[in-house]
């Protein structure tokens, strides 16, 4: 067995734009994933940031199965899911599991705790009827909720507990994966700790691999061993997360860390610190030529090689790029395990002296 | 803080509803008239088509004299009528909002879990049968089968009346169910429930109909009410619950006839009858609608 449990390559994944009443026909796609290649080695977290709608929960859905990729393909174990049968993906299903962002609507008002975490036994019949009340007292027990409080119903739990809840239910078949698609996004900042401590332990504890998605970068930090950025649907930057964090080379990156907030008021972002992005992220419908992040980059209008003369004819734009910016697009290089796509990569050290 | 280990959904909401003082009412109500449709000989020993044509609408007499709620038009004793009636009216309420309900919900489900033709099927198919008036089609469809002969046991006589009801019935149910079946299967647990690897059929029996069901458990009183309505109005057609079977439809038409010519409780009792029972289901349908729902349960 090798030691990458899972792992996605050029992953893609395009919602269909229609229009028209009675002629529905294809006039585009949404590149929500647009070509991502990730892998997740045995007993490790992944962590996967980004702004809205740069892909992360998309790419969560395709790795749990409830979305099909357009193109490329997910190995669990070094097996394609695409080329197994029905009754393994199925069984895969009990393999790779996922935590919910929000926990006020990711379990069911008309159910009670019990019910809900019991579901997994109900459908996939590990345990049989008699023994379910047990299993489920000792998930809630693993997860840190009083096993007294199962037969209650969502609404009469905090935030927190809820999370908690949907923690024993992805954990009930014994997963080996678990994907955390913003599991303490909707949480309060003082019950996200917890949470996100819970998690760790409970990776420790199982031996659980994880993909964490975020887009809070310092709690990635806690958790991640190794991080991935994505921007518009493709990742931007890769590599272990002390890497990552310490020596950003993505502007992309470097602007996403530069806006984490310190906790220490006499440190304010604006002296010089920030690094400000301006714009909304360009729509995944019709993403930018060349590398997708140059419409909004604050690095390539301020290199050398942007101040490139103007072939005849042309109109002088207002912002102006390398040619190499939205011409090409970039690959993930780099060495050591930490990749970027970039043109023009380097630490953030190196720019700003 | 110690809990009973079976708490159910449903000992929650009888444990709710046991002490409301107007749950309590309306159950009673709705038992009298039950009782009523199953056994009509404890309320009266007069039969209801026993009728003398020299005593046609006398007044109420009170209780004790032979004709307590006085006679209609034909001389017949309308307690008997009113006690005789129940079962009918009753049962064809019952018959067709419940037959309705499961045809409406069923498609209502069908047609926003699997989109496509399926639902475009259900729509089409709820919008054709909305733009029918009731009327029309009920006088074609009854006079049609005017001649088949159904049998004269209660079943045989709300057994016409009852299909064609029940085939105008259940397109309210299908939009409400559907409606909200669309705005429910977005939330978050249905995708769980997927990623569990849940079966389409466990989706929508366990997490779909039970958040969908609230606005349809509102409208089965009024409808129950308004089957009753709608079978007095074919009977007064001549092509609903034929005479001599009786039904509080039949009594309210035949007695609206009188009300301005003096004898206005040939109209008044089978009303009250109907707009008492109407009332209980009413009160019973919404408390039964919130003690069902563990978040508006205390």
């Amino acid at each position: 067995m090798s030691d990458v449990v899972l792992e996605v390559r050029d992953l893609v994944k395009h919602y269909p734009v229609r229009r028209g009443l009675i002629l529905r026909r294809t006039v585009g796609a949404v590149r929500a994933v647009d070509g991502v290649s990730l892998a997740l080695r045995r007993g490790s977290t992944l962590g996967v940031v980004g702004e809205s709608g740069s892909g992360k929960s998309t790419l969560a859905r395709v790795l749990v199965g409830i979305e099909e990729p357009t193109s490329g393909q997910v190995l669990v174990d070094g097996t394609d899911v695409s080329t197994m049968s029905r009754a393994d993906r199925r069984a895969l299903r009990r393999d790779v599991q996922m935590v919910f962002q929000d926990p006020y609507t990711s379990l069911d008002p008309r159910m009670s705790v019990s019910e809900i975490v019991g579901e997994p036994f109900a459908i996939h019949r590990t345990i049989p009827r008699g023994g379910r009340d047990r299993a489920v007292r000792e998930l809630l027990e693993l997860v840190g909720l009083d096993p007294d409080h199962a037969n209650r119903y969502p609404h009469q739990f905090s935030g927190g507990q809820r999370q908690r809840v949907g923690i024993a239910r992805a954990l009930a078949l014994r997963p080996r994966i678990l994907v955390c698609d913003e599991p303490v996004s909707a949480l309060d900042v003082s019950v996200q700790g917890q949470v996100v401590n819970l998690l760790a332990d409970l990776q420790a504890e199982l031996g659980l691999s994880s993909v964490f998605i975020a887009h809070d970068l310092a709690v990635v930090r806690n958790i991640a061993d190794s991080v991935a950025v994505m921007y518009l649907g493709r990742v931007v930057e890769d590599g272990p997360a002390d890497s990552v964090y310490d020596g950003a080379r993505h502007p992309y990156s470097q602007a996403l860390l530069s806006a984490v907030p310190v906790a220490d008021p006499t440190v304010r972002l604006s002296d010089g610190r920030g690094i400000l992005l301006e714009g909304d992220p360009p729509s995944p419908v019709s993403p930018p030529s060349g590398c997708p992040f140059h419409t909004r980059c604050w690095l390539a209008p301020t290199l050398p090689e942007a101040s490139v003369p103007v072939p005849e004819g042309e109109e002088v734009q207002a912002r102006r790029v390398p040619p190499s910016c939205s011409g090409e697009v970039p690959l993930l290089v780099g060495a050591g395990g930490h990749h970027a796509a970039c043109h023009f990569a380097r630490p953030l050290a190196e720019v700003r002296r | 803080m110690s809990e009973a280990p079976a708490r159910t959904l449903m000992s929650d909401a009888w444990r709710s509803l046991r002490f409301r003082p107007d749950v309590i009412v309306a159950a009673v109500v709705l038992v009298f008239f039950l009782v009523m449709a199953a056994f009509p000989g404890l309320f009266t020993s007069t039969s209801p088509r026993r009728c003398v044509i020299g005593d046609s609408r006398l007044a109420p007499q009170g209780f004790g004299a032979e004709h307590p709620f006085g006679t209609d038009s034909f001389g017949c004793d309308l307690l008997a009528q009113l006690v005789h009636g129940a079962r009918p009216s009753l049962l064809l309420a019952f018959v067709v909002v419940g037959i309705a309900l499961v045809i409406g919900i069923t498609l209502g489900v069908l047609a926003a879990y699997y989109l496509g033709w399926v639902d475009k099927l259900v729509t089409r198919v709820i919008e054709v049968l909305l733009v029918i008036p009731l009327l029309l089609a009920a006088m074609l469809l009854l006079s049609l089968f005017q001649g088949v002969d159904v049998g004269s046991g209660t079943l045989g006589t709300i057994l016409l009346p009852a299909l064609v009801l029940t085939m105008f019935a259940w397109m309210g149910y299908a939009r409400y169910v559907r409606a909200s079946v669309l705005e429910v299967k977005n939330h978050d647990f249905v995708t769980a429930a997927r990623a569990l690897g849940a079966s389409d059929l466990r989706i929508m029996t366990r997490h779909l109909l039970p958040n969908a069901i609230g606005p349809v458990t509102a409208l089965v009183p009024t409808s129950i009410a308004g089957v009753i309505g709608a079978e007095a109005v074919l009977s007064f057609l001549g092509i609903g619950v034929r005479p001599p079977a009786i039904s509080w439809g039949l009594m309210i038409s035949n007695g609206s006839e009188w009300v301005t010519g003096g004898h206005p409780h040939l109209l008044l009792y089978p009303l009250a009858c109907l707009v008492v029972t109407v009332l209980a289901l009413v009160v019973l349908g919404d408390a039964l609608r919130d003690a069902l729902d563990p978040r508006l349960a205390a």
